[in-house]
């Protein structure tokens, strides 16, 4: 199952219902939330953190974060 | 400040121009206190509503939510539970900003939630139609039940109808939840925990067991209850989880019915420049360019005003000097008052310059980008891309560095962060590296180009931050604290800085160095000055003997009358303070009189130079104008009749100040910052310890 980790720079993708769990409060207050769609914009230099863009939020955060997090790939 | 004024607290996200509402608010009117038993500033003013009606305006730390995670963010919790008929707030106003109001209004229903008056103020309005934005605010006010009112607080626009809002809201005193969040979720547990205490909200009790803080309103008896709620963490965490997301379907609800985003006209100035700013090769060129610029203006820039305040200083002491009537008050004056308050104001164009470029960083949203550049390098060191912020802090000075960590909300990447921040070079070792430099390093180039005393300096620089990192990666692997790290950063939106808030910034946080370090460095003049014109009965009859052992030579009048001077200073406390500790210090190649330079350096290192001129010339001829650097040039070594100040002395005392703690301001701050001695005092000896050993094994080799 792929995670927000294995995003490509620019792919898009919709975080799963199951994540729920997974997902740190404070993440999920930021606009991190099951169902929403996700993109990632860019990836640090030394490929940790990543950046990503949730609900007009634009955050950065750490890749073993970002590995718990399950996505679902909207495979177009 | 008058009874009759409203207290506003000002709350909302980062990024949201909350700063320049505060500052279009209160103008020059703020000042930064503290918070009772807490070391955050906090950050007030006073703002004419009308005619007749002032608020005092308390601006609180930018935040998400009010589930803290970082120091900074548990201050508005603390203010929002901790009822007080002082202090607490009885009007809220959240800042939203127009482009992110979705996740805004997170914070506004819970704080709605609280059920305290609260005005809702939407920033940055000037910016709807470029970017496509349109508000239905008639339907806004009724769904969110509360007032509302559209501002651009950068164009000074809705500041009126703002303040207006304000006095109605506050007359009406009207306050009612947002979301009933305990229906969703399940109301047997929740009608429970509101039984507990009738005096309280229940998401004031439901905040009060989610978060462990629990105020004076809450009884012993009320306490043990809501304690008994806390002990199935997972139910606790799995609620939290549901709040949040039912509050974020509530506010999609409602921003349907009255919010629009044409998300065709988004900008994508913000990715191009990510870009560049991001870029793996371009973004460590663009920010070590920066980094170069900004070292580049504390040195070159400064050191006009630095020379300019520097002479009328001196030249205010000699006027002194010359018109008040000699005696023991004079002398206090013009040697040790206003050399003291000299060597204070001589920093502020070093500060000014640091944390006007910090400032501007921060408008303009690039510092989250090196945050992002940074992190994984930072961590395998044990820090966190936040980290960047106080070590670059720290060339200026370590006080507003340290105070700059509670972003940090990982407790042990925030305590290492904190104790190798003194490593970096901050301005108070730049006169000392100076003036050494100046005295056994030779000014030549090197490849033609290079300017060797330049040279030395940056080798200080980066000896600096080398150690920093070093001592970083020790703690890193030897302390063992548990602490989750969890990292997450907005990346705002590139914005030009407003020259308002920079300006303000600026001001304040040199005010407050003047002031915090400033108290310390003219204390300790003063003491230094008193210590050096008073001994006991030796130094009374210090200018007798000398002119007793030199009766039979043939002296000039001006030799004789050095002479007193230096066994006065031999035989004043000061003097026999240097002279006790000399056998301690003799191995790193330093004489008693280094020896009460260093002492008197522990309050603050820019005291070295004070000190040392005060050294020379208490007691010395009036019309002497020799400056200290020649004066430190011709002091000779007795024992070996050479310069006392060569290349060995003076390479291992820039070591023992690269190293050591001499900063009791600092000392304090993190005393203050880490709650318990137990982390100074281990810098302290430790960062001592470290420049002993470096020092000795310099002076050894060299000489």
């Amino acid at each position: 199952m792929s995670t927000i980790a294995s995003l490509h720079i620019g792919e898009v993708g919709y975080i799963s219902e199951e994540a729920l769990d997974f997902i740190p409060l404070k993440l999920l207050e930021m606009g991190c939330l099951p169902g929403a769609e996700i993109e990632l914009v860019q990836i640090a230099p030394l490929k940790d953190p990543i950046y990503i863009c949730v609900n007009g939020s634009h955050l950065a955060i750490r890749k073993e974060t970002a590995a718990q997090i399950k996505i679902l790939k909207s495979d177009i | 400040m008058s009874k009759n004024d409203i207290k506003v607290a000002l709350i909302g996200n980062p990024n949201t121009g909350k700063t320049s509402l505060f500052n279009q608010l209160t103008g020059l009117n703020q000042k930064v206190g503290n918070y009772p038993g807490i070391t955050v500033d906090k950050k007030q003013g006073v703002s004419k509503l009308s005619a007749t009606q002032n608020a005092l305006v308390t601006d609180l730390p930018g935040t998400y939510s009010i589930n803290p995670t970082s120091l900074d963010e548990s201050i508005v919790l603390k203010t929002l539970l901790h009822k007080d008929v002082e202090t607490s707030p009885e009007v809220i106003l959240v800042v939203a900003d127009v482009e992110n109001l979705k996740r805004n209004l997170l914070l506004f229903s819970q704080i709605k939630d609280l059920e305290i008056p609260t005005v809702l103020a939407i920033n940055m309005v000037d910016q709807m139609v470029k970017k496509g934005i349109s508000i239905d605010l008639s339907i806004l006010k009724e769904e969110l039940n509360t007032e509302v009112v559209l501002i651009s607080a950068r164009k000074n626009e809705g500041i009126k109808e703002l303040k207006e809002a304000i006095i109605r809201c506050h007359v009406a005193a009207k306050a009612s939840p947002l979301c009933n969040i305990d229906n969703k979720i399940d109301p047997n547990y929740f009608q429970k925990l509101k039984e507990i205490s009738p005096n309280h909200s229940m998401y004031e009790l439901w905040l009060m067991v989610t978060q462990n803080n629990f105020p004076d309103s809450i009884s012993k008896e009320e306490k043990t209850k809501l304690i008994e709620f806390k002990k199935d963490i997972s139910t606790l965490k799995k609620y939290q989880h549901k709040e949040t997301i039912y509050r974020y379907q509530e506010i999609n609800k409602i921003l349907k019915k009255t919010y629009i985003i044409d998300k065709t006209k988004a900008s994508d100035l913000r990715s191009k420049l990510d870009k560049i700013f991001t870029h793996k090769i371009f973004g460590y060129v663009f920010f070590v360019f920066l980094l170069l610029l900004i070292f580049q203006s504390i040195f070159d820039w400064a050191s006009v005003p630095m020379d300019f305040i520097d002479a009328t200083f001196a030249d205010i002491s000699t006027y002194a000097k010359k018109q008040l009537p000699a005696g023991l008050l004079s002398d206090l004056i013009t040697e040790g008052i206003i050399p003291g308050i000299g060597g204070v104001i001589i920093f502020i164009p070093q500060i000014a310059i640091l944390f006007l470029f910090i400032a501007i960083l921060e408008e303009t949203g690039y510092m989250s980008r090196v945050v992002f550049l940074m992190d994984k390098i930072m961590r395998r060191f044990g820090m966190n891309g936040k980290s960047v912020i106080p070590l670059i802090s720290g060339t200026a000075c370590a006080i507003p560095a340290i105070m700059a960590t509670r972003t940090i909300s990982s407790w042990k990447e925030r305590l290492i962060t904190i104790l190798v921040t003194p490593f970096t070079t901050c301005s108070a070792r730049l006169p000392v590296y100076a003036i050494l430099i100046a005295l056994v390093i030779p000014s030549k180039k090197i490849f033609g180009f290079l300017n060797l005393q330049g040279l030395v300096l940056l080798s200080l620089y980066g000896l600096g931050f080398a150690t920093a990192v070093l001592a970083a990666y020790i703690l890193h692997k030897t302390l063992k604290l548990k602490t989750k790290s969890f990292f997450v950063v907005e990346m705002p939106n590139y914005k030009i800085p407003s020259v308002k808030n920079v300006f303000l910034e600026v001001l304040e946080k040199t005010k407050s160095f003047v002031f915090e370090a400033g108290k310390i460095i003219l204390a300790l003049s003063i003491v230094l000055w008193f210590l050096a014109s008073n001994g006991p009965s030796s130094f009374d009859n210090a200018a007798r003997n000398t002119i007793e052992n030199v009766a039979n030579q043939n002296v000039s009048k001006q030799e004789l009358q050095q002479e007193i001077a230096s066994a006065k200073l031999e035989n004043s406390y000061i003097g026999i303070l240097g002279k006790t500790i000399e056998p301690i210090i003799k191995p790193l190649g330093y004489d008693w009189k280094i020896g009460i330079a260093l002492i008197t350096s522990f309050a603050a290192r820019e005291v070295f130079v004070g000190t040392l001129a005060t050294i020379y010339s208490v007691g010395a001829d009036d019309e002497d104008t020799t400056t200290i650097k020649q004066k430190m040039a011709s002091e000779i070594n007795p024992s070996t009749g050479q310069k006392r100040f060569n290349f060995a002395v003076g390479m291992s005392l820039m070591v023992f100040y690269a190293f050591a703690m001499q900063c009791m301001a600092t000392l304090a701050i993190v005393k203050r910052e880490t709650k318990t001695w137990k982390w100074p005092l281990i810098q302290l000896f430790g960062m001592g310890l470290l420049a002993y050993i470096s020092s000795f094994i310099t002076y050894q080799i060299l000489s």
